[in-house]
């Protein structure tokens, strides 16, 4: 192996890994603040891939589909609910049902229009981040005080849901989206592809700009302080539903951007998020779930790994990349001490 | 008797067969400082969580004529009640300034201005001068009397128009506790109205107006807070005599 090799695989290596990055943090997000480990984190992903890959192929996303079923359900789901509080179904309409529906509504015109790229982008990240808060008011927010190990059941069959939707919407078909561009760079013998700096350039801005909105902003303050302390939350008036609903969103936000990114790198399935997701929590699982920064650079390192043993051991790669967990593990089971589950 | 800004009726939780509180019935007054007194275990604690919406109860609460059984938490602190707990709950790994920020969230929300937050905030560092010295200091790190008058504070920036006090003394040197309970009958005179919890008998009957006596889930005793200080039950039982 030589060093153009070595650089070859650390640019996939540190590509993916930027990916994975972000889907950690966003794991993080999930479980500090509603204790759900987000196991379906990578089909946000994959709605993107395919999203975008639909108006590439000049075809109406499956999207459109997904949306207005996401949004009807929460708006029968509020309606049921809210049927004596007409002001506050009103409003849960607009923070769920709503924006599924304006952005269907959205995703069929672009498709029509045939908008250009950027505009499709934009509208593929707009259409998943608006699955966030139907996915939380569907799934989550009916048993958001349930343990931890009932969280992950529903989180578990979210991810079964989700993945046949997507076969159901989409089709079985892999797709690979258009690169976002074809410029490549030289240094000294190392060629490195616009794509992975777009990827990197992409994680590095989303970092900073996570970190100055849970820094500054006041709903960033109000997530982090549900993650504190639900009860101290709730007693100035942060709801858990609505910090729930605002993790939810951020992390289908992510979901869209790394989907967007990874279109073009890997072909993607209707269930490939599964294997994707898996890796951001790798790199989150070695951040113990609750440290961001430690998070960011054990999912760097996961893609690192991937990509090294691919080129020495392929057929093992997916079972080293998973077997990191396990020194992790053991290590974490000798240095933490057992606490009970904080109610 | 003013007019009551808090009326509870027929109050009772259960934590499945137990009924930790039964059938309670209280009021606190518009700028009157309502006390309930009570040996551990007597129910207090509970009591003050269902009147806040965090535990479900049987009974009827109205706030300034309303009905409020039933609504959540947040809704509670949207029309002006504010509940100081007896674990303080704070954000340990937030700063003092941002905990105080966070108290105001509710009226942010609403619309409020930062500069409205402002003042509030400057009304808290008069009554506790000593959170102004430790704003960028993170909560957890902060001493016992310190966490409670930050708990309090953030209760505060919520300009509530009934405070809740859980226990304000528990664990709190004499002095403190003093302190503390002298600022609460500070801000009664701002207008506020407060319903306190203590096992500190003497103390919350010299601060408060009216009094309750809380024992195994029961009321068995109300009155005037300058004529249960001599009662001779409560002397018996709470006060001890000198």
């Amino acid at each position: 192996m030589d060093s153009t090799i070595v650089a070859l695989l650390a640019q996939d290596g540190l590509t993916n890994g930027s990916i994975y990055c972000l889907l950690a943090l966003a794991l993080v997000l999930v479980f500090a603040v509603t204790r759900v480990i987000f196991v379906p984190q990578g089909e946000f992903v994959v709605y993107a891939a395919l999203t975008m890959a639909s108006f590439d192929g000049a075809r109406t996303p499956g999207t459109v589909w997904l949306l207005l079923a996401l949004g009807g359900a929460a708006w029968l789901a509020d309606t049921v609910k809210l049927r004596r509080e007409p002001r506050r179904m009103a409003l849960a309409w607009l923070a769920t049902a709503a924006p599924c529906v304006a952005a269907a509504g959205l995703v069929a015109w672009v498709a029509a229009s045939k908008a250009p790229f950027v505009v499709q982008a934009l509208t593929t990240v707009l259409a998943v981040t608006a699955m966030g808060p139907a996915v939380y008011r569907l799934a989550f927010q009916p048993v958001a005080s349930a343990s931890v190990l009932v969280l992950l059941i529903v989180a578990v069959a979210l991810h079964f849901v989700l993945t046949g939707l997507a076969l159901l919407f989409f089709g079985a078909e892999g797709v690979r989206t258009p690169a976002f561009t074809s410029a490549s760079f030289s240094f000294g013998n190392i060629t490195v592809s616009g794509q992975s700096l777009l990827v990197y350039a992409f994680t590095a801005v989303l970092i900073v700009v996570m970190a100055v909105f849970f820094r500054y902003a006041l709903f960033g303050k109000a997530l982090r302080a549900t993650a504190a302390n639900r009860t101290g939350a709730r007693l100035v008036g942060i709801s858990p539903d609505f910090a729930g609903r605002l993790c939810f969103t951020l992390a289908a936000a992510i979901g869209a951007v790394s989907g967007l990114l990874i279109g073009p790198i890997t072909t993607v399935y209707y269930d490939s998020g599964f294997l994707i997701g898996l890796k951001g929590f790798v790199g989150a699982i070695v951040g113990g779930l609750v440290s961001y920064p430690i998070a960011a650079g054990g999912a760097l390192f996961v893609g690192l790994v991937e990509s090294f043993s691919s080129f020495w051991a392929s057929a093992y790669k997916e079972v080293l990349v998973f077997t990191l967990i396990i020194p992790v593990l053991l290590w974490r089971s000798l240095s933490t001490t057992h606490s009970d589950e904080e109610e | 008797m003013a007019e009551a800004l808090l009326q509870v009726e027929e109050l009772s939780v259960a934590y499945g067969q137990v009924e930790a509180v039964r059938g309670v019935s209280l009021h606190v007054a518009r700028g009157q400082i309502a006390t309930v007194i009570g040996p551990n275990g007597a129910g207090k604690t509970t009591l003050l969580g269902a009147i806040m919406g965090l535990l479900p109860s049987r009974g009827a609460i109205r706030f300034a004529g309303d009905r409020i059984d039933g609504r959540d938490t947040e809704a509670l602190v949207r029309r002006g009640i504010s509940l100081v707990p007896e674990r303080r709950e704070l954000f340990a790994d937030m700063t003092v300034q941002e905990n105080l920020e966070l108290g105001g969230f509710s009226r942010r929300r609403a619309g409020e201005s930062r500069a409205a937050l402002a003042n509030t905030m400057e009304e808290v560092f008069a009554l506790f001068p000593r959170l102004k010295e430790r704003l960028p200091q993170l909560a957890g790190t902060l001493s016992g009397g310190e966490r409670q008058m930050l708990a309090v504070g953030r209760a505060l920036m919520g300009k509530p128009k009934l405070l809740l006090l859980d226990e304000p003394s528990l664990g709190l040197a004499p002095l403190i506790t003093r302190d503390i309970l002298h600022t609460i009958s500070r801000l009664r005179e701002s207008g506020l109205s407060v319903l306190l919890i203590e096992q500190n008998a003497r103390a919350a009957l010299q601060t408060a107006d009216y009094g309750y006596v809380l024992e195994t889930g029961e009321l068995s005793l109300e009155g005037e807070a300058d004529r249960l200080l001599h009662d001779e039950r409560v002397i018996a039982t709470y006060l001890g005599r000198h």
